[in-house]
């Protein structure tokens, strides 16, 4: 059978382990001896007794629901100002969209790390205006905010699919609208938003799923501190599973992780339902 | 929208863009410059992008590497390790993509399913149980469960992506390649895989990208210095915390940035078109 490539890995690597974490989810599993059953043990510690697990989730959700919507809205936003038909637009684009390329890099993290420290580029720009900066990345109130920054600087993919859902958009409609009196902000609001909801929606999911799974930048450039204050969920999973090989635990938390990403991601289908419009359904916004 | 922009807007408009394409870039510039200036000006002169003198000491001693370890070595490992990922996406992505598009068997619509459910799945989920089984399987410090998951379909995402592709490719053909006695192993080789083309570039493109940045797969798999990859090379070139050498490190930060960005300068349309079509990335 010739998609027995896929159908191997599928089993091996993707359906095996699911049942196999599900089952290590309920042991003490510590990679040295064997698992022992345990029962609901390590959901119920995770749940009740573990203030680092309520950290991890906190920092995470906070950044998914900081960084989403702003990374969307520059996305946006650059991609209505290349939309415009002016020349060496295409050029410009190409540049925007770099960081998204290289932005998950070790090397970007090394660049950040010294950007952002206390004597580095950013730091010295604002002495140079005269404020005083801080050690931003080792500033339990600021650390955060710099990761923030560097995930929300890596909006060119979105903007590249915004505007490809842009050009999808037929002149007509902004023709019409103009002739019965319309401002730009009323066919921004009437025609362009409405017309690109499926792109919103699609773009939103695919960066709320992916905020969820930060792990790389934050190990490189704050592992998780100061106090704890970018302890991503990731983070946390990988510390249980690959420091103190607590796998049993570690897997649990991967399960509530998938319980809270399904959950998130059925409520956005559901709303989508009231605003996403779909040109062949023919019905409004 | 094609419309006539007056000079004053067409001023307003370049500025803005321009202005704010040098603070995207800035990062990606100051590391290129501050990887050629001596140490003391990295800091010292910290936001300049101007080094007073060029300073290509610090490649040579960031090839050095750090401990025993020379970047040399990163480099190969990580040349074979993205080198054999793509072959093997490319290998059984697209055999899979054809066996989905084109062939009826048992289960189809179930294992379709299965393989978009897939493409939605946290990471999370299978890293612990497949760490478990490569660990199990004497596989830990060897590049094997690096690569082969690739030769195992890869990402799921691949796949979709070129079923899609070749559901546009007419039946036709298939058909008269039947005809001409054509075997269906036949018509993938001689008929799909070349009108297949384009869309295996951004295949190919993709996974490079993500295999030559990957941190967290090496990182778990890879204790033995031997066999660390760049971007692990640079992870202990950083933690050498007792006076880091920052020139050295950014040196190699940006040599590690090379074969993305040369990637990315020849074939930046491809991409652009991967990710307007797909959602990629």
């Amino acid at each position: 059978m010739i998609i027995s490539p896929w159908l191997l890995g599928f089993f091996l690597l993707i359906l095996g382990p699911i049942i196999a974490s599900l089952y290590f989810s309920f042991t003490d599993y510590d990679l040295l001896s064997s698992p022992n059953w345990v029962g609901f043990d390590n959901y119920i510690n995770i749940l009740t007794n573990d203030p680092r697990f309520r950290q991890s989730l906190t920092v995470t959700l906070i950044f998914v629901f900081v960084s989403t919507p702003l990374k969307l809205i520059f996305a946006l936003a650059l991609a209505m100002l290349f939309n415009t038909g002016r020349k060496g637009t295409g050029f410009f684009t190409t540049i925007y969209y770099i960081p998204s390329i290289i932005g998950g890099s070790v090397a970007i993290a090394v660049v950040w790390r010294i950007i952002f420290g206390r004597n580095g580029a950013v730091n010295e720009l604002l002495q140079s205006v005269g404020l005083s900066g801080t050690n931003w990345i080792g500033n339990p109130d600021t650390a955060l905010s710099i990761l923030i920054l560097l995930i929300v600087w890596q909006f060119g993919s979105p903007m590249i699919i915004f505007l490809a859902g842009l050009r999808q958009i037929p002149t007509e409609l902004y023709e019409a609208a103009s002739v019965d009196g319309a401002n730009r902000w009323q066919s921004f609001k009437g025609i362009t938003i409405p017309m690109l909801t499926p792109v919103i929606f699609f773009n939103l999911i695919m960066q709320t799923i992916g905020g969820f799974m930060i792990f790389t930048q934050a190990y490189l450039i704050t592992q998780g501190g100061p106090m704890d204050s970018t302890l991503f969920y990731a983070l946390y999973l990988y510390e249980m599973a690959f420091e103190y090989l607590r796998m049993g635990y570690a897997s649990a938390m991967a399960w509530i992780l998938l319980v809270i990403i399904a959950s998130i991601t059925l409520l956005l289908f559901i709303t989508s339902k009231k605003w996403v419009f779909y040109e062949s359904e023919g019905g409004k916004s | 929208m094609k419309k006539k922009h007056s000079s004053f807007s067409n001023f307003i408009y370049y500025t803005f863009v321009i202005l704010f394409g040098f603070v995207m870039v800035y990062p990606i510039l100051w590391m290129i410059m501050s990887s050629l200036k001596p140490e003391t000006e990295i800091f010292g002169n910290a936001s300049s992008l101007i080094p007073s003198q060029l300073l290509f000491e610090n490649y040579a001693r960031g090839w050095e590497g750090f401990g025993r370890t020379g970047f040399d070595l990163y480099f190969r490992n990580s040349m074979i390790v993205t080198s054999l990922v793509v072959i093997g996406t490319v290998l059984s992505a697209s055999i899979v993509a054809y066996g989905f598009a084109r062939l009826k068997f048992r289960f189809k619509p179930i294992l379709f399913a299965c393989l978009m459910a897939t493409v939605m799945l946290p990471v999370q989920i299978t890293l612990i149980p497949q760490y478990i089984l490569f660990h199990n399987l004497g596989w830990v410090n060897t590049f094997i469960p690096l690569i082969l998951p690739a030769f195992l379909g890869g990402q799921p995402f691949f796949i979709f992506l070129l079923i899609q592709f070749i559901r546009g490719i007419p039946r036709e053909l298939d058909e008269a390649a039947i005809i001409d006695g054509c075997s269906t192993f036949g018509i993938f080789t001689r008929i799909i895989l070349p009108l297949l083309k384009p869309a295996l570039v951004t295949v190919v493109i993709f996974a490079f990208m993500w295999t030559w940045d990957d941190f967290l797969a090496p990182l778990i798999y890879l204790n033995n210095a031997n066999l660390h990859t760049v971007t692990l090379g640079l992870r202990n070139f950083m933690d050498a915390d007792s006076g880091t050498n920052w020139g050295p490190l950014l040196a190699m930060s940006s040599l590690s940035l090379l074969p993305q960005l040369i990637l990315f300068a020849f074939f930046q349309k491809y991409l652009v078109q991967g990710i307007a079509t797909t959602g990629l990335k």
